[in-house]
């Protein structure tokens, strides 16, 4: 049912983009149609699978290391209140200076490679796991930490038995909009100065008025970004069975 | 009975304790003893400072003045078992799991003693072969006796509970007290409770707390072991004072703080 929903729409989004270009008879250079863009992916294809494998190795990349650093740096925050005090407000402000600013000093230090957007899109990502985390580890039940008391657990045993079991749910919500956000570093990062990638097609496609590749690879990217956040949200789901059992017991009561 | 807790159950003391709330005195050099191997209830109008009372003695309320020691003067801190209002099982966890946490938040090695003794306590509460379920499988009256499990697998001398069957229907508290008052046995227990009839039912003393600041009232001594019938009529007319009685404090409390 869902899967048929998702072809309807599918299938109404390509319909209208070919109406509106055979009722404007807007020029192919500057919006084609589905056809040839089909035409255009199927005759690149090489060329679009070999740039999206080192978009894709960017993207993966990025999330596992700014979900590790951002996991780490929440577990810190939480558990020692002196580097909570130091550290939250260099995050927030860290948070406030653009990501898409500093793209061109990281092309800068880390070069034309995979570094550069690997850094990017794992500078985009640390924030929200962080805070969704740090969250998560902050609101423990008050009565589970009195019972983990009593029971004579010490803080670091409660932490890893209670709080960060508990904090699971935040963080995987944190993930999946970290998920969402990972492809936009990886391509800024790209169009900023890259020699490989999805992002740096388009540019070339675009300054040659190849749009129809560059639509290829457009598409090629988005097709990527909503696989991956289904994985992901299936991975989570799959990790965490009891949150669903817990949601479902409270839309009942 | 796989231990006998009445031989090392020991008194409670609680002397002099007060707290503050807002600039108000909760309660004021509050004395309070609970005696070895026995049950003691307490009543009192909602926000008359029960459950801070417990919370004071289990060493859960930083604020408060005053500490609960044993008959020697030693601090009962880690001598405590506590059931809450909640079941406060953790949502991931299997029935089992829950029983077993205490010894995992102390770094005990995981014994298969230990989880035979918890898959007994489970059967004993009446959980046999619901071992392997999360909470979210488990109805609340189930819950609460895996909480009770988890209670009684601590093996403390003293066991502190805070209206803990207040949330089940009628059936389910009728059958978990009785369940409770048999696992209670030797254990120096405080049971902070709304419910009159299941103080008489449970306690061996009964206190009322009252006024503020709060004060407690002289003990009310039932006659007979718990569990009681409830239909004994010398508790159903023990049952008419405590209503009178907190009626009253009801209304004090009404007056003084409007």
């Amino acid at each position: 049912m869902k899967a048929l929903r998702i072809l309807a729409i599918g299938a109404g989004l390509l319909l209208a983009w070919q109406a509106v270009v055979s009722l404007t008879g807007v020029a192919h250079y500057i919006l084609p149609g589905p056809l040839r863009v089909a035409r255009a992916a199927v005759a690149n294809i090489d060329v679009l699978l070999g740039h999206a494998a080192v978009t894709g190795a960017e993207i993966l990349l990025g999330l596992l290391l700014g979900c590790l650093l951002g996991c780490a740096s929440a577990i810190l925050v939480a558990s020692f209140p002196p580097v909570r005090r130091w550290l939250l407000p260099v995050l927030v402000v860290s948070q406030a200076i653009p990501v898409f600013a500093l793209a061109p000093v990281l092309v800068l230090w880390l070069g034309y490679g995979l570094l550069s957007k690997v850094a990017m899109a794992t500078l985009i990502i640390y924030f929200p796991v962080t805070a969704a985390f740090f969250d998560g580890l902050r609101r423990t039940e008050p009565g589970w930490l009195d019972l983990a008391r009593t029971m004579g657990g010490n803080r670091a045993r409660i932490l890893r038995h209670i709080r960060i079991p508990a904090a699971l749910p935040a963080l995987s919500s944190g993930i999946r909009v970290a998920t969402a956000v990972a492809p936009i570093g990886a391509v800024v990062g790209e169009w900023v100065g890259s020699s490989a990638g999805l992002g740096y097609l388009m540019l070339q496609a675009n300054a040659r008025l190849q749009v129809d590749t560059m639509f290829a690879a457009l598409l090629l990217l988005a097709f990527m970004a909503v696989g991956l956040y289904y994985s992901v949200d299936a991975a989570l789901r799959l990790a965490l069975p009891w949150q669903a059992e817990e949601t479902a017991n409270t839309a009942e009561n | 009975m796989p231990s006998n807790p009445s031989t090392d159950a020991p008194s409670v003391y609680l002397r002099a304790a007060s707290l503050g709330y807002a600039g108000a005195a909760v309660f004021d050099a509050l004395d309070l003893i609970l005696p070895a191997g026995e049950t003691t209830c307490l009543l009192g109008p909602s926000g008359v400072g029960k459950t801070s009372l417990l919370r004071l003695i289990a060493g859960l309320l930083p604020g408060a003045e005053g500490q609960a020691v044993d008959d020697r003067g030693q601090t009962i801190g880690g001598r405590i078992a506590y059931l809450a209002q909640q079941d406060l099982l953790l949502p991931w966890l299997s029935a089992l799991d829950n029983v077993t946490l205490g010894g995992r938040l102390r770094g005990e090695r995981a014994a298969p003693a230990a989880t035979d003794r918890a898959r007994g306590l489970l059967a004993r509460v009446g959980l046999a072969g619901r071992e392997d379920d999360r909470p979210a499988k488990l109805s609340g009256g189930m819950r609460q006796r895996v909480a009770l499990a988890r209670t009684l697998m601590e093996d403390r001398p003293i066991v502190l509970m805070d209206e803990p069957f207040s949330s089940l229907d009628a059936i389910t508290r009728y059958e978990l007290q009785g369940l409770a008052a048999d696992c209670l046995v030797g254990r120096t227990a405080l049971l902070v409770t709304h419910d009159p009839l299941e103080a008489l039912r449970l306690g061996h003393r009964v206190l009322v707390m009252a006024g503020t600041p709060a004060r407690l009232e002289a003990p009310l001594v039932p006659a007979g072991q718990p569990p009681r019938d409830p239909a004994d009529t010398h508790l159903l007319a023990l049952q008419a004072e405590l209503l009178n009685r907190l009626g009253q404090a009801k209304r004090a409390q009404g007056a003084g703080a409007p």
